[in-house]
């Protein structure tokens, strides 16, 4: 692709809350826009491009609409593309080429919500008849976690994958979160913990799903000319990828995502090779998330997820490919129930030399995010952004 | 037995004609004339290639291609949890979700034989397909 220009983001910031009963949802999302432009070192008025998505607390209105009217946006450039948790990860890539494109120079993307004000609890789901697909799954009471765990059960199946080997990466985003003062749980667990919780959807376990947390965070993404007048150390999107995966008419495979297409477009488009990554922020709504994505980048061969994270692999700093060095949303934050945003985040605190000081990647220089967002098994949405150090 | 109070099926004019078959004990497909895919879940045009489908019969026969015991669904009715949701893999091919019925959850496996059955709901012209295991007797 003949795309040279370099784009960066330049802010980023992380809600400190866990649990917001007394704010609104839209609050939220001014408070982590204020957050990343402080962050940035960028005024108000210098935005000229906005990104969000959901909104789930106002699905009835206009997402994007609502939220830049709310927050006294004047944009040239809006995008709310919608893959679930993995929206924002595709709204840094959309940004960095509309950027690239001479459309806007400073993007703003916000994420917030607030599940665990409104006391939704592990392994529930809605029961309203939205889509002409719903007609035929919810009514079976399918669910998000029912997906993902009919995709844990034929991976087991086809690979001899166990539960052990699940446990291990909520493992290992336990004793990262254990250094996260803001971690939702810091308590490390053990593979034993995982394994004796209670069954949601068999055979995942309570701890094999993601927090459900009250939050929000947001990013800056800013052109060349920008980062030029900013002291701020920023980080370079080197490239992007984007695939959608669903049910195919009947032809569903539930032991492969959509990431195996968004992760070669987005090592394709940075120029880059996986043994080249020192850091990656996968998106991790249930442990097989995790394990299916380690797969379908790359990382390891089809099938061999499961002996690649046994032992210490995905643990900072010293692991073969460190992971979630926050927590991640099993062990931190899945604000709104949407993990993307902070994906994005802690890649970029890994990439300042700005994670905590535990599991501080030594020299990180390269970093991949990704998003796996909806439902592996039916319809999902899958980003990957490769971002590395300003100076590399 | 009912389908509800368990959420019940949108019927749109698209589907319609699958709801009712399923109401007469009858599962349909669709099949494409011009590229001759099997698909479901029913759709008007063959999403591979646009083409008008038509309907046939499926034999309601095929196997446990994966499959969940979910152990909590909010406002699902108590003495129907654990549910166990599936993929069905039809003889004719496609997948569907659906429940697998009528089977302890340790006795279901991946590859088990399962047959189609209807439960009826409140609107007569709408029954909800699942499956159950095909008995080795
Ligand atoms: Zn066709």
């Amino acid at each position: 692709m003949a795309r040279t220009e370099p784009v960066y983001v330049a802010g980023a910031y992380e809600h400190p809350t866990r649990e917001a009963p007394d704010t609104s949802t839209m609050q939220l999302h001014a408070e982590v826009a204020a957050g990343a432009l402080r962050d940035a070192g960028l005024p108000k008025d210098a935005v000229d491009g906005y990104c969000t998505a959901g909104v789930p607390e106002y699905s009835y209105a206009k997402t994007p609409l609502v939220m830049a009217d709310y927050l006294g946006l004047d944009v040239a450039f809006a995008d709310s593309t919608e893959f679930g948790g993995s929206s924002y990860l595709a709204h840094v890539g959309h940004a960095a080429n509309a950027i690239r494109n001479g459309v806007c120079d400073v993007v703003l993307v916000t994420l917030a919500g607030r599940p665990r004000s409104r006391s939704q609890d592990t392994g529930t789901g809605v029961r309203e008849m939205i889509t002409v697909q719903d007609s035929f799954e919810r009514i079976y009471g399918e669910m998000g976690v029912t997906n993902y765990a009919m995709a844990a059960r034929r991976h087991m199946h086809e690979y001899g994958t166990t539960s052990e080997q699940l446990a291990a990466i909520r493992e290992a985003a336990s004793y990262h979160a254990q250094y996260n003062e803001h971690a939702l749980y810091r308590d490390p667990v053990t593979v034993e913990d995982v394994l004796e919780s209670r069954p949601i959807a068999d055979p995942l376990h309570l701890l094999d799903c993601c927090v459900i947390s009250d939050g929000g965070g947001a990013v800056v993404v800013v052109s060349e000319d920008v980062r030029e007048e900013l002291d701020r150390e920023c980080v370079s999107v080197l490239g992007y990828g984007e695939a959608i995966g669903g049910t195919r008419a009947g032809r569903v495979d539930v032991t492969e995502s959509a990431a195996r297409l968004s992760g070669e477009r987005a090592f394709a488009d940075a120029g880059v090779s996986r043994d080249e990554i020192d850091y990656v922020s996968l998106y991790d709504s249930f442990t097989i998330t995790v394990l299916m994505a380690l797969e379908d980048l790359g990382f390891c061969e089809k099938g061999e997820g499961g002996s690649f994270v046994e032992g210490d692999t995905l643990k900072a700093p010293d692991g073969e490919l460190p992971f979630n060095t926050d927590g991640g949303g099993l062990s931190s934050n899945h604000p709104g129930n949407r993990g993307g945003m902070t994906k994005i985040i802690e890649a970029v605190r890994q990439l300042r030399g700005e994670a905590n000081d535990e599991v501080q990647v030594e020299d990180a220089t390269l970093a991949l995010a990704h998003g796996t967002g909806g439902r592996i098994s039916t319809r999902h949405g899958c980003g990957t952004l490769i971002l590395g150090r300003e100076d590399r | 037995m009912t389908w509800e109070p368990r959420p019940v099926p949108d019927v749109t004019p698209e589907t319609r004609r699958f709801w009712r078959a399923a109401a007469e004990g009858r599962l349909l497909l669709n099949d494409c004339p011009d590229c001759g895919l099997t698909y479901f879940h029913p759709r008007a045009l063959c999403p591979d290639c646009f083409a008008e489908a038509e309907w046939i019969e499926s034999d309601g026969t095929g196997e446990i291609y994966t499959y969940s015991v979910v152990h909590q669904i909010s406002g699902w009715p108590e003495e129907h949890v654990p549910v166990i949701v599936a993929y069905v893999e039809l003889d004719e091919g496609p997948r569907l979700l659906t429940n697998v019925v009528g089977a302890e959850p340790a006795d279901v496996g991946i590859g088990d034989r399962v047959r189609v059955t209807f439960v009826e709901t409140e609107n007569p012209d709408v029954a909800v397909p699942v499956f159950e295991p095909v008995s080795s007797a």
